[in-house]
């Protein structure tokens, strides 16, 4: 079944499908299961694992970068840089050193999600107030107690700012890694504009990439709430 | 459609060497490429500029602004051209639309950021000076927002020449076309033409820097290096 063109089957469509009206209820309720469902699973399965990877790294730099400030104007040089490489190029650019595989996909989404990611949590750090530091050195703070309680969840607006941002990008940039690899809600899109431009599929998997890049934003809006209450109130 | 070409270090050299000997194609796409950002960002500046600046001036909408504008990044590009490719067929005004809709949540955020933060007792003191709204919003205010405004303008277009690149799966042009034409341009055009688009958003970028500069108050001049992006439009959501 795979890799084959999945829609229209010739000769079994509705009149619908076969007449690529706007919209056709038949063919979404046909497909979601074989076609819609693994896509949209898929992408989020990709953006989690992108995510999170790049987090654990972005983190252990920048928790490096906290104590050596060298570091910090070059990354972010770097990362205003590495953004301007179109994605489209970067996931071909990298079939060649590990060949035509999800890990490819994977990779190019990690890169792309570290320099977000390491930026923010620098600058949440890099906020935290040098008399802050001060006091909590002098209740008898050691390092990885200031560290865990007090520059943690003083930098954690910024942060989780940076994992919206992420987050939200890693949707976008992983519908366009269908082009080489076909994962994610991009594979169904790209068929249907080689199909003569399938409107009931597009509609259906642009609108899925579109609900779950504003439904993920929305979830972490929430949840960037719940960790910092504190926040709130200083807004009005 | 995809070639593994093998990959070797002069690959790299063959890049340089694919620019050079298809001058005239690189030239070609690039200004399509050109031709498309500047449509993009044209459109969205003419919505987005105002509606911040007069947001901002206004001082409400803070919520609407930066909601929107947290909604419009949010969307996925190819998503966007998906969607509207029904509608607009497969072309220019296709990707043009979802360009549009990656510019103007920035320059919304920016504009509206800018005015709304000028120092109110400037404002105060040009109100007690008897100058009109128009005049406090267009000789004081929008001046003195320049800086921030034209920051979000820059990384717009970054962001929009750049993206500019996934037209050629819609049929929009540009460098993007070399780029997914693997299987003819093979491995060197596709590095050769991502280089040739990284050129082109820096151009953008200092092009813009430059008239940021001289649109600038000269007491607010303060040359900005490329590439440094202000905290406000890397993440204009920070503790919303």
């Amino acid at each position: 079944m795979s890799g084959g063109p999945v829609i229209p089957n010739f000769g079994e469509g509705s009149s619908c499908v076969l007449h690529n009206d706007l919209f056709c209820s038949d063919w979404f309720t046909q497909n979601w299961s074989p076609v819609l469902q693994p896509a949209l699973v898929q992408h989020i399965e990709l953006t989690a694992k992108a995510v999170g990877i790049g987090f654990v790294i972005a983190f252990a730099f920048a928790i490096v970068a906290r104590r050596f400030r060298i570091v910090e104007r070059p990354f972010s040089l770097l990362s205003a840089f590495v953004y301007t490489i179109p994605s489209l190029a970067l996931f071909q650019l990298l079939i060649p050193v590990t060949g035509l595989t999800d890990t490819t996909v994977l990779i190019a989404l990690v890169g792309y999600t570290l320099l977000i990611l390491f930026r923010n949590t620098v600058e949440g750090f890099r906020a935290v107030p040098a008399d802050v530091l001060e006091s909590a050195r002098g209740m008898g703070l050691t390092g990885l107690q200031t560290l865990w309680r007090i520059e943690l969840p003083l930098a954690l607006p910024s942060i989780m700012a940076g994992v919206r941002i992420a987050v939200v990008s890693t949707i976008s940039l992983a519908t366009i890694a269908a082009f080489v690899r076909p994962v994610g809600l991009g594979h169904p899109i790209f068929d249907a504009i080689q199909d003569n431009i399938f409107k009931t599929e597009l509609f259906a998997a642009g609108g899925l990439a579109v609900a779950l890049a504003i439904g993920c934003d929305a979830i972490l809006v929430a949840a960037q709430r719940g960790l910092t209450p504190w926040t709130r109130a200083k807004r009005s | 459609m995809i070639l593994a070409d093998t990959f070797q270090p002069s690959t790299f050299l063959d890049a340089f060497r694919f620019i050079g000997n298809h001058g005239w194609l690189i030239w070609h796409k690039a200004f399509e490429q050109l031709v498309l950002s500047a449509a993009a960002m044209g459109v969205a500046m003419a919505i987005a500029i105002p509606i911040g600046v007069w947001l901002g001036h206004v001082h409400r909408g803070s919520f609407a602004a930066i909601n929107v504008s947290n909604i419009g990044r949010a969307l996925p590009s190819l998503a966007v051209i998906a969607i509207c490719l029904p509608f607009l067929g497969i072309g220019f005004l296709d990707v043009l639309v979802a360009l549009v809709v990656l510019a103007f949540p920035l320059m919304l955020t920016n504009a509206y950021v800018a005015v709304d933060g000028v120092d109110p007792d400037v404002v105060e003191a040009a109100r007690g000076m008897g100058m009109h709204e128009r005049d406090i919003l267009l000789r004081v205010e929008v001046p003195l927002a320049t800086p921030l405004l034209f920051a979000g303008i820059r990384t717009a277009a970054v962001y929009v020449v750049s993206t500019a690149t996934i037209a050629a799966i819609a049929g929009g042009g540009g460098l993007g076309d070399i780029i997914v034409g693997q299987s003819e341009y093979r491995l060197e055009g596709v590095i050769g033409a991502a280089f040739c688009v990284t050129v082109l958003a820096v151009l953008a970028d200092l092009a813009l820097g430059g008239v940021q500069y001289l649109v600038s108050p000269r007491g607010l001049r303060k040359p900005r290096r490329p590439f440094e992006v202000d905290a406000t439009i890397a993440h204009p959501a920070v503790g919303q």
